[in-house]
């Protein structure tokens, strides 16, 4: 077996991280996504660019001010005690938080752009036949919007999965808690075994690849039949 | 106003403010029949039919429709689109891309109430001829077979009120031909008061009862649709295509010259054959630039057409050349452009008696 439990620990972790982090990113996205396709309002360009921030900040950056607020003094570490549930940094929680910030472009931008190329005009026409907004949003702005969703999944999915430098800030590398595949194969490396770093790093290529022929593929052949 | 006073048709006040377009109107229009929002492109006319649907909110406005308030922004009254009892059609069909020709038709009826459908699907879809398309995606339908699923998914929501936005505007002269008999069906067979926004005075000729003339979003004239286009002092801007509408009956067929005999009050005129029975009623546009006058029944001329007529007032046309002449021949108004030379010729002087010579009539059917 060239994998051992450790490795098949992190292998579950990752998963784990990136599934709960996708789910919450797309409860979260969702609103924030729809607000950005439809406001007129001038906040429009600053929410967007704090959104799309993790694009182009180093993952020590953001997991550095991940840090400090979860710490003990920090705003989020505060809240987060006197809720009695300690600080965040260096457990799975933590991680969680740091990855729904991490990722967050990567689901927000494609529902953003599913949200917009709808348009007015299905909206309009929904309200005309006694949908209210509500209704409107299930029955007509989500299907159609559907393409945008599988896109927002499949790349918060797989980014979380990449993810590392914040990682390695905020949840540090506590086997079973916070060691994720990332961080094993550097471990592995550290420690100059190579062997087993060769099958997590063959597996998370293989990973990536598929994903993005998934996502690539499924764009070619787009369509609304069924 | 008040409410109890004006319980039936439609009273429509809205003011609105754009950069670069204002909307400034009062209207009474009646609670039954077409009535025509006619007008170039620009004059407003669709953001008056979106403002009654409310999905425009004129800050200053006042809708009542047969007695129910929808607007009035005095006392911040705005019923939001979803609870007007309205239908909209809209120019290019609008159905949903997810949805088949079925779910589509389904939408707006599942969301009235079952005690509130006055419309059922297999009625709509037959008024529509629409039952073998029932099963396709949006994307599978021509321009045409879109526009007709789109007028009857806003049917199927029992509207207490039809807004039409140029429905056959994005269709080529086939597809419109397609449409209009089923257009014409709606009105004769369901009593639900149509506003059908237009810019082709065939279309509304043939349609309308009622029709509201707009201009760079004001309405400058409104009545009853002969009554209206045979109007003079409508702006030059529509003397061009000035012309009356009349509706007359087939009272016989000349199979010989393959001439149909149609007769109004004030005369009768011939067409080409058509296949319609005796006794059918048929309405045609005659155009003023397609009227000339005589002083006496004119002999050896080809024109067939000839209605003795008596002046009734005469302006300016949209050209200093020309003038508009108004005529009733026995009954019937008549509009004739002819040039300001001829005019004095003849000593055109109201109250004169006269010879139309009608060189074409346009039937509408």
């Amino acid at each position: 077996m060239p994998l051992d439990s450790v490795d098949l620990a992190a292998i579950w972790l990752t998963f784990k991280l990136a599934s709960v982090t996708t789910l919450i990113l797309l409860l979260l996205g969702t609103p924030i996504a729809w607000w950005l396709a439809r406001t007129t309002s001038r906040m429009k360009g600053p929410i967007g660019a704090v959104v799309a921030l993790p694009l182009v900040l180093p993952p020590t950056v953001l997991g550095f001010y991940l840090l400090v607020a979860m710490g003990p003094n920090g705003f989020i570490g505060q809240i987060t005690q006197s809720l009695g549930l300690g600080t965040l940094p260096f457990t799975f929680a933590g991680l969680v938080v740091g990855s729904v910030f991490y990722s967050l472009p990567f689901v927000v931008q494609p529902l953003q752009n599913a949200f917009e190329a709808i348009g007015e005009r299905p909206l309009e026409a929904a309200a005309t036949l006694r949908a209210s907004p509500w209704d409107t949003f299930f029955s007509v702005v989500l299907p159609l919007a559907r393409p945008g969703f599988i896109t927002a999944s499949i790349l918060g999915f797989a980014h979380t999965v990449g993810e590392f430098g914040v990682v390695l800030m905020i949840g540090g590398n506590i086997p079973g808690q916070t060691r994720v595949v990332s961080v094993q194969i550097y471990d592995h490396v550290e420690a100059m075994e190579y062997a087993q770093a060769h099958w997590l790093a063959g597996g998370m290529l293989l990973f990536s690849f598929l994903v993005l022929l998934v996502l690539y593929g499924s764009r070619l052949k787009q369509g609304w039949r069924g | 106003m008040s409410d109890a006073a004006t319980n039936s048709g439609i009273q429509a006040r809205f003011r609105l403010d754009y950069a670069d377009f204002s909307l400034d109107v009062d209207l009474q229009l009646p609670g039954r029949g077409v009535t025509a929002l006619f007008g170039h492109s620009g004059s407003g006319k669709t953001t008056l039919l979106r403002c009654v649907a409310g999905l425009e909110r004129a800050s200053d406005g006042q809708l009542t429709v047969n007695g129910e308030r929808w607007q009035n922004s005095a006392q911040s009254v705005f019923v939001p689109p979803h609870r007007r009892p309205i239908g909209y059609v809209f120019q290019e069909a609008n159905l949903f891309a997810h949805l088949s020709v079925r779910r589509n038709l389904e939408f707006g009826m599942r969301r009235v109430p079952a005690p509130q459908r006055r419309v059922a699907l297999e009625q709509a879809v037959e008024l529509l001829g629409i039952d073998h398309l029932l099963e396709r995606m949006p994307d599978r339908l021509s321009g045409g077979e879109r526009q007709r699923v789109g007028i009857a998914r806003a049917l199927l929501t029992s509207p207490r009120l039809l807004l039409m936005d140029e429905p056959l505007a994005a269709l080529d002269l086939k597809r419109k031909s397609e449409i209009l008999p089923y257009l014409e069906r709606l009105h004769d067979e369901l009593d639900i008061p149509v506003l059908y926004v237009s810019h082709s005075p065939d279309e509304v000729a043939r349609l309308a009862d009622h029709v509201v003339l707009l201009e760079q979003g004001r309405a400058i004239a409104q009545g009853e649709l002969r009554e209206t286009l045979a109007r003079l002092n409508l702006p030059t801007a529509f003397s061009d295509d000035a012309g009356v509408v009349v509706e007359g009956e087939i009272a016989g067929h000349d199979a010989h010259y393959h001439l149909t005999r149609l007769t109004f009050p004030g005369g009768e005129v011939l067409v080409s054959q058509r296949p319609e029975a005796l006794g059918q009623r048929l309405r045609f546009r005659v155009h003023a630039r397609d009227v000339s006058l005589a002083l006496q029944r004119a002999e050896g001329s080809s024109i067939t057409n000839l209605l003795p007529a008596r002046v009734e007032a005469m302006v300016a046309a949209d050209t200093p050349a020309h003038v508009l002449v108004r005529l009733d021949a026995g009954g019937t108004p008549l509009l004739a452009r002819i040039t300001r030379r001829s005019a004095d010729q003849l000593a055109i002087t109201p109250g004169q008696a006269l010879w139309a010579q009608i060189k074409t009539v346009a039937l509408l059917g």
